[in-house]
């Protein structure tokens, strides 16, 4: 582990912002523990970035507290705060070389530059740009200047270091990559990582722990097996992973795609229910097939590209099977 | 026809005629002035010889550029100031600002001119209410001299200075001064290492655009100054009409065309003019 301060815990309590009569964010509670990878993902307008730039302090909370380890910062101003921030699109300086870039923070604070030498290159190492270190920001690769980004919000040791979608300008091949490389430098910082996104994969891929966001308020936090596997609602459902939804006996149940087997004919057994083939597209390293089902569901199945070759056809009857606890009970919102 | 298309790209032609306009509209002239100036009267640089021979020549030359200079620092200092409540102030409020600011670049000069000199004239309405008040006895000089010429061609400046500052303002992230707030920096570090070195481009637009538009400035040092402040364009006028002395008044125009010309080339070796006239600061 890299020599940093040590990391700290965040408590957001009841926490709410109001623009004018709209709440953006509504009455947010949330322990964010020390050195945990924690998630704010949502779609626009969840108020997963707002939340973020309450705990940064660059906007004033409307009601609540925020405390990092039991003491409140509400009242502390963002360049206090003491907190580092990647920021989407990077907001590198754009005059100033990579090395003062990173070097900024510490630069501000007046402190030697001796100091800031050896924390810079130690920084530079951290994200591979040791090569880079005079260029200008524009001279870089939209991933260079993420990871310069990281760097810069990481030179001073902050207790937490949030970070706002860092990854949406970054095509999609470069952003697993990034993906990676972010789990790996958070493993050896051991900073309490918040972050924002609205792309479910990477919170799945990276996260401790995710907070759903909707309208301003949490829908379900867990671990990403937790919100994969038994989702509460509908919406963290629908929004984390692809779902069917399955209407039995006056319950909605959530159904993942990958968990349904198909058989040819009707009749078979242990059929859940059963259905026409009504389109088949084929992923390469799967096929999803689309069912309307006698009791009007439509739903959607993955499954192996090599099974169940014969009966599959676009009009073709088949039953669909699943087990128990594959069916997720789904709470009413 | 075949052949020269092969020689001459065809967007050529299409600019050809506004090339030819601007070249005999703009350039011819600018050629026939250079030209009067080692013509006439007589061939040869005996014009510009005059330079080191008139003391009066030098000292209207160093009256404008010292007039200049100064008009400049305030004009963008103000126009700084101006252009940063601009951007920094609520939408409604810089619509209004905005259009305070085109509403004095509508007026014509010499109103604002004249207007000054009822404001702050010998009789006018600040010295008229202070005497009134009792708390001077006599006039205060405002006009009829340096002074007046300065107020004058501040006031009339600082729109120019505005526009350039408030286009690089408004196109600056404002995330980087977050990023930098966010990194402990307090507002006047930001202000000093953010926000200065990335409006500079602007800046320098600014103060380009005001030094050069000041260095001609004709009207206002004629009513302001009072007869006491001649400057070069008011001194070539004289030449031009009353003393009928076109070769030194063809001289004076071609110095101040070869001045601006020098500053922009030393202003090159600085930085990219392209990102002061509006390219991408890359």
């Amino acid at each position: 582990m890299l020599d940093t301060a040590p990391t700290g815990s965040l408590q957001i309590r009841d926490v709410s912002k109001l623009f004018g009569s709209f709440k953006a964010v509504d009455g947010i509670n949330l322990e964010i523990q020390k050195g945990e990878f924690l998630t704010l993902l949502g779609p626009s307008g969840s108020g997963k970035t707002t939340l973020l730039m309450m705990i940064a302090g660059f906007l004033d909370i409307s009601h609540g507290d925020i405390a990092l380890d039991g003491s409140s910062i509400t009242n502390i101003p963002a360049e206090k705060r003491n907190f580092g921030m990647v920021f989407q699109g990077y907001a590198l300086f754009p005059h100033m070389s990579v090395r003062d870039n990173i070097g900024y923070a510490l630069s501000v604070r007046k402190r030697p530059a001796s100091e800031i030498r050896t924390r810079v290159d130690e920084m530079l190492e951290l994200v591979q740009l040791q090569d880079f270190a005079e260029r200008k920001p524009t001279q870089l690769s939209g991933g260079q200047q993420q990871r310069v980004a990281l760097a810069r919000a990481l030179c001073f040791a902050p207790p937490v270091l949030l970070l706002d979608e860092p990854l949406g300008a970054l095509d999609k091949k470069l952003r697993v990559e990034v993906q990676e490389q972010l789990k790996d430098i958070h493993k050896r910082v051991g900073t309490t990582f918040i972050y924002v996104t609205h792309d479910q994969e990477e919170a799945l891929s990276m996260s401790d722990r995710i907070v759903i966001m909707r309208d301003g308020a949490i829908e379900q936090v867990g671990t990403p097996t937790v919100l994969y596997e038994r989702p509460a609602t509908k919406f963290a459902a629908g929004f984390l992973g692809k779902s069917n939804f399955v209407h039995q006996a006056g319950k909605t149940f959530a159904l993942r795609p990958e968990k349904i087997d198909l058989r040819a004919g009707q009749g078979n057994e242990g059929a859940r229910a059963s259905g026409v083939i009504r389109s088949i597209t084929y992923f390469g390293s799967m096929q999803r097939i689309i069912v309307d089902t006698s009791a009007g569901d439509e739903i959607e199945v993955d499954i192996d590209v090599w099974r169940n070759q014969e009966m599959l056809s676009e009009g073709a009857d088949v039953d669909l099977l699943w087990n128990d606890e594959a069916a997720v009970e789904l709470r009413e919102t | 026809m075949q052949a020269l298309r092969k020689h001459i790209h065809p967007g050529w032609f299409i600019i050809a005629p506004l090339l030819i306009l601007v070249a005999t509209l703009y350039l011819s002239p600018i050629l026939n002035i250079l030209w009067l100036s080692v013509t006439d009267p007589e061939p040869g640089f005996g014009n510009y010889a005059k330079l080191g021979e008139s003391d009066a020549l030098v000292r209207i030359i160093w009256t404008t550029v010292r007039i200049c200079i100064i008009t400049t620092i305030f004009s963008v200092t103000l126009g700084y100031s101006i252009a940063y409540a601009m951007v920094h102030c609520h939408q409604k409020q810089k619509n209004y600002m905005l259009t305070l600011l085109l509403l004095s670049f509508w007026i014509s000069i010499l109103v604002r001119t004249f207007s000054w000199l009822m404001l702050l004239g010998r009789n006018g309405l600040v010295n008229g209410a202070l005497q009134d008040i009792g708390l001077i006895a006599e006039p205060i000089a405002f006009m009829r001299n340096e002074l007046g010429v300065l107020i004058g061609m501040v006031h009339y400046m600082i729109p120019y200075a505005v526009l350039p500052l408030l286009v690089s303002m408004e196109a600056l992230d404002k995330r980087v001064m977050d990023a930098s707030r966010n990194l402990g920096a307090t507002g006047t570090q930001t202000f000093w290492r953010i926000y200065l070195p990335l409006t500079l481009p602007g800046l320098v637009a600014s103060t380009l655009l005001v030094f050069i538009l000041s260095l001609g400035f004709y009207v206002t040092p004629a009513v302001l100054g009072g007869g006491k402040v001649l400057m070069v364009a008011e001194y070539i006028s004289v030449q031009l009409l009353v003393t009928l002395k076109w070769g030194t008044a063809a001289m004076l125009a071609a110095l101040m065309l070869f001045g601006v010309l020098a500053m922009l080339w030393i202003m090159s070796r600085f930085m990219k003019l392209s990102t002061v006239f509006g390219g991408a600061a890359r």
